[in-house]
């Protein structure tokens, strides 16, 4: 009979699975060992002195304005012998910084200055794939929100180039309430006007994702709460402070200003919901000044912006956006040097703000012209005046994930405060290992 | 593979009595000229799996850089013993002082079980869930009834659709204000809370895989001769007594080469989760850790691969001996009682 006959040869069909799962699962293990790297001379002390041609690295520009086009446009048309190519990556960030840490890595001297996410840029550092700006290569940072340079500077020492920066603001309704609250008590008061109009009343990014870490850190860090020491290491996390600051959130889900559901929002969910008309409040992004006032939006003119609410006054907004670092493995790093300088100069900072991506100078956020265009400047700039960046340590990721999923267990009540706390703090102590 | 029912019947196509060669050419001893034929592709096999997969052991063995206390730089950090390996399964965490505790809340070595349950929980309730539901596909698309061709192009559909956009699908599905909350009348939060997050990926991975297992299990079905099951009738056997004793021992080598491709498949699942639940916790396979490991420290990341490894190697292993062996020895007693 036919089957019969099958029988055998089913059988060795099924090892062969076996080893090809195998195999496949192998392969998994394979594709970690790409990652590693050795270390040999130094070159941090080569070619400081080569000029030419060099390329600029960054994720996809999405300004309508085309920023970067425009960045490397004046640049070039003062600089023939020096010319800059625009190597563009993916609009994803971890694919950036996989991107980048495959070139820097394998020591690829093909990029020569790259813009780094604001928390990328310690790990950069303490690996030795960025130059430090120091001594001859120092720029001037004097012009410069302060904010944006402590988050270039690891251990004392610049190693990136603020390029643009970015804050988080709080929208409101206009049409419901007169002013917004300066400081969370006055905010939680407030809710009874959302209770009224049967809204919610605060919502944010608290989504265990990298979001949470932000909108955590931000009501730590005003209430005086700090997550690491200036080393970039030892954890600073278990204060008196740190638990206040938490507690504000879980109080709020426990009572209902904050909806359970924001507990699945990222940027996109609660950006429809206060769009939607849901929210009296939302934390978010300056980004969102234009969507919130779309036709199609239910807040449309009736948004209202100011900086984030604090203890006893402004709060203290996470610093995002892009430092540019010159590569330890070019080969014209005077001339990356020059571009770093030009990024941060008055000319290319204003093509930077007019492409609605905040300025690191301060004196751009006065400009009527930009005002005008933007009119959540002013807030802004108060907002990033009293900025904190995110804890700059060479162990970022691992840092993030001990705050987003301790501070995630304290909001849906499976930890108390006082134990994510203390999570967050062990936490950051075994980030690295 | 070993035989273990002992029987003379092996994996391997029989190779000593050779049948005579078809013409007069000489022929190179068997055993030689095959190893001459083989050779390129094992030569190929060992520069593409072999190094790598011999470098990620290596690798698993030593300690990923750390922090330099006086400079703040990164250094290379030499061998680590088993020091990786009981990172992860004792989840032994060391502190920059150098004593050692158990992994903290966050850290990815707190998670490594945790990963590894919810991994098996989505093996075993999928391939369950898909095989009985495949099964049932496959009898209804097995009979001859008018518009079947149709029946079974669209029962194929799900399968067609990429991982990706499945996983896309039923997260808008799965939304607090999406279609599930609304058709049930209930305020569930799929995407966050962990067991119904765990249910609605269940959920997705069923209705994008059965329609695989039953394609492959009508295949088995087709080859069971029809007569079998007249005889059966005629001797008066119920439907369940046809379908225990004719279908399923038939259908047993399809089934099992199905169960296995499936289990391999969600064992190392990571595509759908990762998309529709994004970062949430409470769905974090095995191979979405290495994932998220590998950012943070290579090596460490390598001995979690060669655990993985181990696990579907053992699983797969477990699967051929215990059901393959029943599957032979089940043909055997049917070719006896003939």
């Amino acid at each position: 009979m036919a089957l019969n006959k099958m029988a055998p040869r089913r059988r060795s069909l099924v090892s062969r699975a076996a080893l090809a799962a195998a195999s496949a699962a192998l392969l998994t293990a394979a594709f970690t060992s790409a990652c590693s790297s050795s270390g040999s001379s130094n070159p941090l002390a080569e070619n400081l002195s080569g000029r030419g041609p060099i390329t600029y690295v960054e994720g996809k520009d999405t300004t309508e304005t085309g920023v970067v086009k425009q960045l490397v446009e004046r640049w070039n048309a003062a600089h023939a012998d020096e010319k800059v190519t625009f190597k563009e990556q993916s609009n994803d960030a971890s694919q950036q910084y996989d991107d980048l840490a495959q070139h820097l890595g394998a020591k690829q001297p093909d990029y020569d200055v790259m813009a780094l996410d604001v928390p990328w840029t310690a790990e950069f550092a303490a690996k030795g794939w960025i130059q430090p700006l120091k001594d001859s290569f120092s720029i001037d940072t004097s012009t410069l929100l302060s904010p944006t340079v402590a988050s270039a500077t690891y251990k004392g020492t610049l190693y990136a180039a603020p390029r643009n920066t970015n804050g988080g603001l709080l929208f409101y309704r206009k049409d419901l309430i007169q002013s917004p609250p300066k400081t969370w008590s006055e905010l939680l008061a407030d809710c009874n006007v959302a209770k009224s109009h049967a809204i919610d009343c605060y919502a944010g990014q608290f989504k265990n994702y990298e979001g949470l870490t932000v909108n955590a850190a931000e009501v730590i860090n005003a209430y005086g709460g700090t997550f690491v020491g200036p080393d970039g290491k030892t954890p600073t996390v278990n204060s008196p402070q740190s638990r206040a600051g938490l507690q504000v959130l879980v109080d709020s889900f426990k009572d209902g200003d904050i909806p359970k559901e924001a507990t699945s929002f990222t940027e996109t969910e609660s950006q429809n919901a206060f769009a939607q008309g849901k929210l009296l409040f939302l934390r978010t992004w300056p980004s969102f000044y234009g969507p919130a006032n779309a036709d199609s939006a239910a807040t449309k003119g009736n948004t209202g912006v100011a900086p984030l609410p604090g203890k006893d006054g402004i709060g203290a907004s996470t610093l995002g956006g892009y430092n540019a670092a010159i590569s330890a493995y070019s080969k014209n790093k005077a001339t990356a040097l020059d571009f770093l300088r030009f990024l941060i100069s008055e000319d290319a900072q204003h093509i930077v703000a007019d492409g609605a991506l905040p300025s690191v100078r301060a004196s751009l956020y006065d400009d009527p012209a930009l005002i005008a265009k933007m009119p959540y400047l002013p807030a802004l700039k108060d907002s990033i005046a009293s900025a904190v960046p995110r804890p700059v340590t060479p162990f970022y990721p691992a840092v993030s994930k001990a705050i987003s999923e301790n501070a995630y267990a304290a909001l849906t009540g499976s930890k108390s405060v006082d134990d994510a706390i203390t999570g967050m703090q062990k936490g950051i102590e075994a980030a690295g290992s | 593979m070993s035989d273990p029912s002992g029987t003379t019947e092996s994996a391997a196509p029989p190779a000593a009595p050779e049948k005579p060669a078809r013409s007069g050419r000489i022929r190179l001893p068997g055993s030689g000229r095959a190893w001459v034929f083989v050779a390129p592709v094992l030569l190929a096999l060992a520069v593409v799996i072999g190094y790598p997969v011999v470098r990620a052991v290596v690798m698993s063995f030593q300690k990923d850089s750390g922090l330099d206390a006086a400079t703040g730089m990164f250094v290379q950090g030499g061998g680590a013993g088993f020091d990786n390996y009981t990172h992860w399964l004792l989840q032994q965490c060391q502190l920059p002082d150098g004593s050692v505790e158990s992994c903290p809340t966050g850290n990815l070595g707190s998670q490594f079980w945790a990963a590894i349950g919810i991994t098996l929980l989505f093996t075993v309730v999928t391939v369950l869930l898909e095989t009985a539901l495949g099964l049932g596909m496959a009898s209804v698309m097995g009979k001859t009834f008018r518009g079947r061709a149709v029946l079974r192009a669209a029962v194929l559909i799900p399968w067609a659709i990429p991982t990706a956009v499945t996983a896309r699908l039923w997260e808008y599905m799965f939304q607090y204000d999406g279609v599930v909350n609304h058709l049930f009348g209930t305020h569930i939060l799929w995407k966050t809370d962990p067991w119904p997050s765990r249910f609605a990926v269940i959920v997705a991975d069923v209705w994008k895989t059965t329609p695989f297992m039953a394609l492959l299990l009508l295949a088995g079905l087709q080859v069971i001769p029809g007569d079998v099951y007249e005889a059966a009738r005629v001797d008066g056997a119920s439907a369940w007594q046809r379908f225990t004793r004719i279908t399923l021992p038939l259908l047993k080598p399809a089934l099992l080469v199905a169960v296995l491709f499936r289990t391999m498949d969600a064992l190392r699942l990571y595509d759908l989760p990762a998309i529709m639940m994004q970062g949430n916790p409470s769905t974090r396979t095995i191979s979405m850790l290495v994932v998220d490991q590998v950012r943070q420290g290579p090596n460490s990341a390598s001995a979690l691969s060669v655990i993985t490894f181990l696990m579907i190697f053992a699983v797969a292993f477990l699967l051929v001996k215990v059901l393959g062996a029943n599957a032979v020895a089940t043909q055997e007693e049917q070719r006896k009682a003939h």
